[in-house]
């Protein structure tokens, strides 16, 4: 257990992610999403690469219903997401956390405000408006933010940070839900090559510590085979590879991202548009 | 090909045929100023007569009348009053009505258009008639003055702000909205901080056009330093009227120096 002292996932069964069949379709075009199945279990790093376009923003958006599933099972811990509405699906999504490609943080905010509105889904509306957080928060907060590095900015505004920072600052408004998983979508492609790296290694080491399943989508194929435990490479909504980072051959890398689509078309004939 | 085979030095912004379609509107545009010189009834005489009337006018306000000037200040505080308090209730209704009339926030279809009636409505009918109205509802006074002025104002803040909520960054509502938070919570924490700088611009900027707005008011009886002006005018009190116009010049100055102090305050 790592220094953030989060001690309430020590006794919890595994983790665990299964999607089944899931079909995302946007309006009457061919599907973004055919019939995708992935399994993610305990607290491994698994990385989605994929040329844009492939649907991996899309299959990330589908797990918190950020987009809406047009078929297909996802079930995080027994609970089935696709079905979930209103309060229901809030419940849920407190459970999922996630990270942004733009950080997508509340500028005017202060960094500590921006922290907690991780909590915003189990602190009444009151204490949300007024800024009275629970001291327990108050203290996870400063864990969290000690853990990564940017506890000395609590007071400071959002907007005052650099990239690598304000993605600290998505980072551990992720974690302050209290996930069962954590998505992160293109967590470090608007950051440079240095810090990239250090939010890569930041997401594998918390993954680690907190015993949390991380699921990240990203281009940087050099970074996925080192900072992750396995690798999804998806293709016009399918998965076409699924294996360990070693296994990820210039075959394999070819096929995910190469040159004529021909063969990845055969599955829907004469259709030659590309989901983006 | 190299740069020098090409043999041109013939270039034009516009082809012929746009050039001529050019000249057409400037001719059209100038018929139509011509066409409503002449069908307004203008009494040349009377505009050719105008410098030596202003300069007669000048004289007789010359000097200006300081005797009822306690009086004039007190009404001048209560002018100052009505467009403050007209602000204050108008920025609290504009709020929620912002929120409807944002495509954006607004819960459905019909709330849209509610907010955006209520916007149009407000906006299309100007002070003086919304006074009108009021102080056959009210009577004279400053209640009518600072519910005109409020119904005007609602209008403006709320089209202002709600066209502010329409432009904010979306991507930390979808931050939020992933995190479970309601519906409530985001607008707190996602949506009001964006809004902020242009909330306080706007309300800066109504108080300061309701103070000049305020002013008038009392020409229909709705309260304020525009009462005395009137009585000063239709008795021919000339220096009386000379010493409204320079303490209303004074208070706009002045309502100008506080906005823009405040705009450097908060913004």
């Amino acid at each position: 257990m790592g220094p953030a002292g989060t001690g309430r996932v020590r006794n919890r069964e595994i983790q665990m992610l299964k999607i089944t069949e899931l079909v995302k379709r946007y309006g009457s075009g061919d599907p973004v999403l055919k019939n995708l199945n992935l399994t993610i279990e305990g607290e491994s790093v698994v990385s989605i690469i994929g040329s844009s376009g492939a649907g991996k923003s899309t299959l990330l958006r589908c797990i918190n219903r950020l987009v809406e599933p047009s078929s297909g099972s996802i079930v995080l811990n027994g609970t089935e997401l696709t079905k979930l509405r209103g309060r229901e699906l809030r419940a849920a999504r407190r459970k999922i956390g996630m990270v942004f490609q733009g950080f997508n943080l509340v500028d005017r905010l202060t960094v500590m405000e921006n922290v907690q509105s991780g909590r915003l889904g189990y602190i009444s509306t009151w204490a949300a408006v007024m800024r009275r957080y629970p001291k327990e928060d108050i203290r996870r907060a400063y864990e969290l933010m000690e853990r990564v590095g940017i506890a000395h900015y609590a007071d400071k505004r959002a907007d005052e940070l650099s990239g690598g920072e304000r993605q600290r600052v998505g980072v551990v408004r992720a974690l302050m839900q209290k996930p069962e998983i954590l998505l992160a979508d293109e967590p470090t492609a608007s950051l440079d090559p240095k810090t990239s790296e250090q939010i890569m290694g930041l997401l594998r080491d918390l993954a680690g510590e907190l015993k949390l399943p991380v699921l990240i989508n990203i281009h940087n194929v050099a970074e996925a085979k080192e900072y992750t435990d396995r690798i999804v490479g998806m293709r016009y909504g399918r998965i076409i590879f699924d294996d360990l980072p070693e296994k990820l051959d210039q075959d394999a890398m070819d096929k995910i991202y190469s040159g004529s689509p021909a063969a990845d078309r055969a599955g829907t004939p004469g259709e030659m548009r590309e989901a983006s | 090909m190299t740069l020098s085979d090409l043999h041109r030095d013939d270039w034009a912004r516009f082809t012929p045929r746009q050039r001529m379609q050019r000249y057409a509107m400037f001719l059209l545009g100038a018929l139509a100023v011509g066409w409503a010189l002449g069908s307004i009834d203008v009494i040349w005489a009377w505009v050719w007569d105008a410098p030596v009337q202003m300069g007669d006018l000048f004289g007789r306000m010359i000097p200006p009348d300081p005797t009822n000037l306690d009086t004039i200040l007190w009404v001048l505080w209560e002018t100052v009053n009505i467009a403050t308090i007209a602000t204050a209730f108008a920025v609290l209704i504009s709020l929620p009505v912002a929120y409807l009339a944002a495509q954006n926030t607004t819960p459905n279809r019909a709330t849209l258009w509610l907010g955006r009636f209520i916007l149009v409505s407000s906006r299309s009918i100007n002070t003086i008639i919304w006074a009108l109205l009021f102080v056959a509802i009210f009577g004279p006074g400053i209640v009518a003055g600072i519910v005109a002025i409020m119904f005007r104002s609602i209008g403006f803040i709320g089209k202002l702000l709600g066209e502010a909520i329409e432009e904010i960054d979306k991507r930390p509502v979808e931050a939020l909205e992933a995190t479970g938070a309601s519906r409530f919570k985001i607008i707190a924490y996602a949506i009001v901080p964006q809004v902020m700088p242009t909330f306080w611009a706007v309300s800066i900027l109504r108080w300061d056009i309701n103070l000049r707005e305020s002013t008038v008011l009392g020409l229909v009886g709705a309260g304020g330093i525009g009462i005395i002006l009137q009585g000063a005018i239709d008795t021919f009190n000339w220096p009386e009227a000379a010493t409204v116009l320079l303490a209303i010049l004074v208070l706009v100055i002045l309502g100008e120096i506080v906005s823009a102090f405040l705009r450097r305050r908060i913004l």
